[in-house]
């Protein structure tokens, strides 16, 4: 029997894998598709520098039978950059096609999320997503679409035009999935309280299925500043990226084509390396032959010349947002945050910020976790996360943690690729040089909390100890008048004030 | 039968503890008034400050002291509670009512005062004693009682309700327990020419049933264990106020060696006190010669018996010739024997033989 083989698209290849994107039940797709639209609406927002406004709204289509798998309505408003017109069908009807394959800090970077979502919502509803956006043109452009999942291609079946009378900018997208809300609300509900962390500049609002209203509200409009877009950098390249500059390179040697395409290597660099590399700085690269590629990415990681990656391209949130965000949240007794210097592993920058909580809302004997990257809440697989070794590692009675104490730790690694072990986006992989920054920047907030703690345990001896006085002089002074004889109780106000003046002289 | 003296002692000392309580509130008072923290020094019971006397003949406290101050956050608490103790004794001895230990625990929580327990309680009433000089049976606070005293001694009652009321201790046939009202009744007269005081319940029986008051003129003491220290204080009194020599009859192992001896020294724990002591009160019997002599039905020492030996051997207290010896005789026969053991013999054998010969050889 004649074997058939055939191809299949992206979005066929999805499509029979969706587990592979998160899409692996009812509960887990509902809060997949709605984290993957407010990712998407967010990245919009920064590409804008505005302030995000996100309007998120699931509804229920009508009331499932027991045995049957609810249909929602997710519809999801921001006021973002917009899409221009003619990328609209492909952004929403064709899967790995995105505006983000570029070397810079995003949310998303594989063009996938969003389009998973609506695949997602296709295939189980069979009904069109409904898109409308506008990059504050005179027009708002409204379409109807399905994927065509064989050809990853876009099906438009409806379009329209409107005029844009308040110059409205931004994207909304609606389109109707099979989920279970009530088994994935808690997720859905802390994914966007830790949204709401980590963006303190955004206003959320959230109408769930029960008309419940859930409203975060930003407490500042300053936002971080938005990333630079940079080229790979030499520790981060490998053939095939070679060959691809190679093809579109208009330098006629060696030298501009190291200078030109490579991150942070200049005309001393470049070189150096070439000569390190034994290879000509005149030569045309046009001309190198297969096996001379190979070699120069072999020379390129041997060579230890190349500067480290500037972080330019990345955009961590900085101390004062985190911190906003984490008391806007948790309304903390105490938080400490702090910002690593820019390291790199195999030639990508990444950037690591921690925080410690003590006190508020934050749960006793939990020891919650709330890992971030690219301000992405991550909530599945803790266990498996580099953050979450590195705090059991971590001896905390050293600083004066105990198991009962009301306390979270906030990781929050940003890079132009985090090292995600699965496409899910679910937990970062055990980098040791990730792993060293969380560990330094996780000692750093400890050592604060640890002087906290102190100062707290200092302040309350003091109140307790001026409690004992109050307590015990008076009775002093009453038995022993007693005792005495004696009509009148000495006045032992003066002592009093004396212990209260030692006291704060002690501060 | 003699008249001896009438003189109330014990109205005296009652004096005489309302005004060390009341010196020390007035102390306390005074420091306040000129405007210093409250505090006071009282010798220090620790172990390195207790040392035995050759001279008092018992242990006594050194010269180191201990100061409390209402100024140290750790001192406070346990002063507090200290003069809250003073005015509580203070007002018991001035109502002549007695309490107990466990009364004292329970009353200072009326106050707002808990004790952590009812050791840290104990430990507050030592302290008094130790500030004012004064054995808590002084206070009128009294631990649990079970000795008893039987014979010839008429005493009267200064407790309220029976003051002036007068006793003849042989009024009842199982001797008269050693409570407050007897420990704060003063002596009027005693036809007694000695005091017997004996370890066990059932020979203090045998002993009035055997009329042995009577045939040796004696007043009968039931220590009951490890005399409490009314008890020992009340044969001190018998032996000073009423000049009556004192025998003691122990079992014959180290235990009933060292009831006769603390009747005799004092314990380390009293260190702080006086007038707990019998310093010639003499131990009768039963030594570990008697052992061998009479030819008792005995027990082998056990090691804890043998433990306790060699601790004595080195105590300062048991230094006297007869004690090294029959430490040694104990170590080396290593028996031990009960009062009962006597019973061998017939049950009247230890009142006409061997008590007499024991007397006899001690007197």
């Amino acid at each position: 029997m004649a074997q058939t083989f055939e191809e299949i698209s992206a979005a066929d290849f999805f499509y029979r894998n969706r587990d592979i994107a998160g899409f692996t039940n009812p509960a887990r797709a509902v809060f997949s598709s709605m984290r993957e639209l407010v990712e998407n609406a967010l990245d919009a927002s920064d590409l804008y520098s505005v302030s995000p406004d996100i309007y998120i709204r699931l509804s229920q289509e009508d009331e499932a039978e027991p045995d049957e798998i609810a249909v929602y309505t997710l519809r999801i408003e921001d006021n973002g950059s917009g899409i221009p017109p003619r990328h609209i069908p492909s952004a929403f009807g064709q899967v790995l096609f995105g505006s983000k394959y570029k070397l810079k800090q995003a949310r998303g970077t594989f063009g996938l999320g969003g389009t998973m979502a609506i695949l997602y919502g296709q295939i189980t509803t069979h009904k069109p997503v409904y898109v409308a956006s506008s990059t504050g043109t005179s027009k708002i452009y409204k379409y109807k679409l399905m994927i065509d999942i064989q050809r990853n291609r876009p099906l438009i079946l409806d379009r329209k035009i409107q005029i844009n009378k308040d110059k409205w900018r931004g994207t909304i997208v609606e389109f109707c999935l099979e989920g279970d809300y009530f088994r994935a609300m808690p997720k859905i509900l802390e994914y966007l309280k830790q949204t709401a962390l980590v963006t303190p500049y955004a206003n959320i609002t959230f109408i769930d299925p029960k008309g419940r209203l859930y409203k975060f509200t930003r407490v500042t409009t300053k936002m971080p500043p938005p990333p630079k877009e940079t080229l790979p950098h030499p520790y981060g390249v490998d053939v095939e990226t070679i060959q691809r500059l190679i093809r579109i390179t208009p330098c006629r040697n060696m030298l501009d084509f190291m200078k030109t395409h490579f991150h942070r290597v200049g005309e001393n660099i470049a070189h150096h390396f070439l000569e390190f590399a034994g290879i000509s700085e005149r030569k045309n690269p046009k001309k190198l032959k297969p096996h001379e590629i190979v070699r120069l990415v072999r020379m390129i990681k041997r060579f230890k010349g190349f500067l480290p990656p500037d972080a330019s391209c990345l955009s961590p949130l900085g101390e004062e947002l985190l911190k906003a965000g984490i008391l806007k949240e948790l309304k903390p007794e105490f938080t400490a945050v702090f910002q690593r210097k820019p390291s790199t592993y195999s030639g990508h920058p990444f950037i690591v910020e921690t925080a410690i909580v003590y006190g508020g809302d934050v749960p006793k004997d939990d020891f919650p976790v709330y890992r971030f990257a690219n301000r992405i809440p991550l909530l599945y697989d803790e266990a498996s996360d580099v953050s979450v070794k590195v705090i059991r590692s971590i001896n905390w009675r050293r600083y004066k943690v105990l198991p009962d104490m009301p306390i979270a730790i906030l990781v929050h690694v940003c890079s132009t690729k985090v090292p995600y072990k699965t496409v899910g986006k679910e937990f970062i992989a055990d980098r040791p040089e990730v792993k060293r920054e969380i560990l330094n920047g996780i000692r750093e907030v400890a050592r604060q909390l640890q002087r906290f703690l102190t100062k707290r345990e200092h302040v309350e001896k003091e109140r307790r100890r001026l409690s004992v006085f109050s307590k015990y002089l008076p009775k002093i002074a009453r038995f022993s008048t007693e005792l005495a004889g004696k009509e009148k109780t000495p006045d032992i106000k003066k002592l009093l004030r004396t212990v209260r003046k030692l006291e704060e002289e002690k501060k | 039968m003699k008249k001896k003296k009438n003189e109330s002692s014990v109205t005296e000392k009652r004096k005489k503890v309302l005004a060390g309580l009341e010196n020390f509130g007035m102390k306390l008072y005074d420091q306040m008034e000129e405007g210093v923290f409250p505090w006071i020094k009282m010798p220090s019971r620790s172990i390195e400050n207790i040392f035995y006397s050759q001279e008092v003949r018992q242990y006594i406290l050194g010269d180191k002291t201990v100061r409390r101050t209402s100024r140290n956050i750790r001192h406070i608490r346990p002063l507090t509670r200290l003069v809250w103790a003073a005015r509580f004794v203070h007002e018991l001895t001035q109502h002549r009512k007695t309490s107990t230990l466990r009364d004292v625990y329970y009353s200072a929580q009326a106050y707002d005062m808990t004790f952590k327990d009812q050791p840290e309680s104990n430990n507050i009433i030592t302290d008094l004693e130790t500030v004012v000089g004064l054995s808590r049976e002084d206070f009128n606070v009294f631990p649990e009682e079970r000795s008893a005293i039987f014979g010839d001694l008429t005493i009267e009652y200064t407790v309220p309700g029976y003051e002036g009321r007068q006793l003849n201790l042989t009024s009842h046939p199982d001797g008269m327990m050693i409570g407050p009202a007897l420990t704060s009744a003063n002596f009027v007269k005693t036809g007694a020419d000695m005091v017997i005081a004996i370890e066990k319940g059932g020979l203090f029986t045998r002993f009035i049933e055997e009329a042995v008051h009577k045939k040796f003129n004696a007043l009968l003491v039931l220590t009951a264990g490890q005399a409490p220290r009314a008890t020992r204080h009340f044969i001190h009194r018998l032996n000073k106020e009423l000049d009556l020599p004192v025998h003691i009859f122990t079992d014959g192992d180290p235990w009933g060696m060292h009831i006769a001896m603390v009747i005799i020294s004092g314990s380390a724990n009293a260190a702080h006190l006086r007038e707990l002591t019998t310093p010639d009160a003499t131990w009768s019997g039963m030594w570990a010669t008697d052992i061998v002599d009479y030819k008792l039905p005995s027990d082998p020492l056990t090691n804890i018996d043998i433990k306790r030996l060699h601790e004595l051997q080195r105590d300062p207290r048991y230094k006297g010739k007869l004690w090294q010896r029959e430490v040694k005789k104990f170590l080396k026969i290593k028996k031990k024997a009960e009062q009962e053991a006597f019973s061998r013999y017939g049950l009247t054998y230890i009142v006409d033989e061997y008590l007499p010969a024991k007397l006899e050889e001690t007197s």
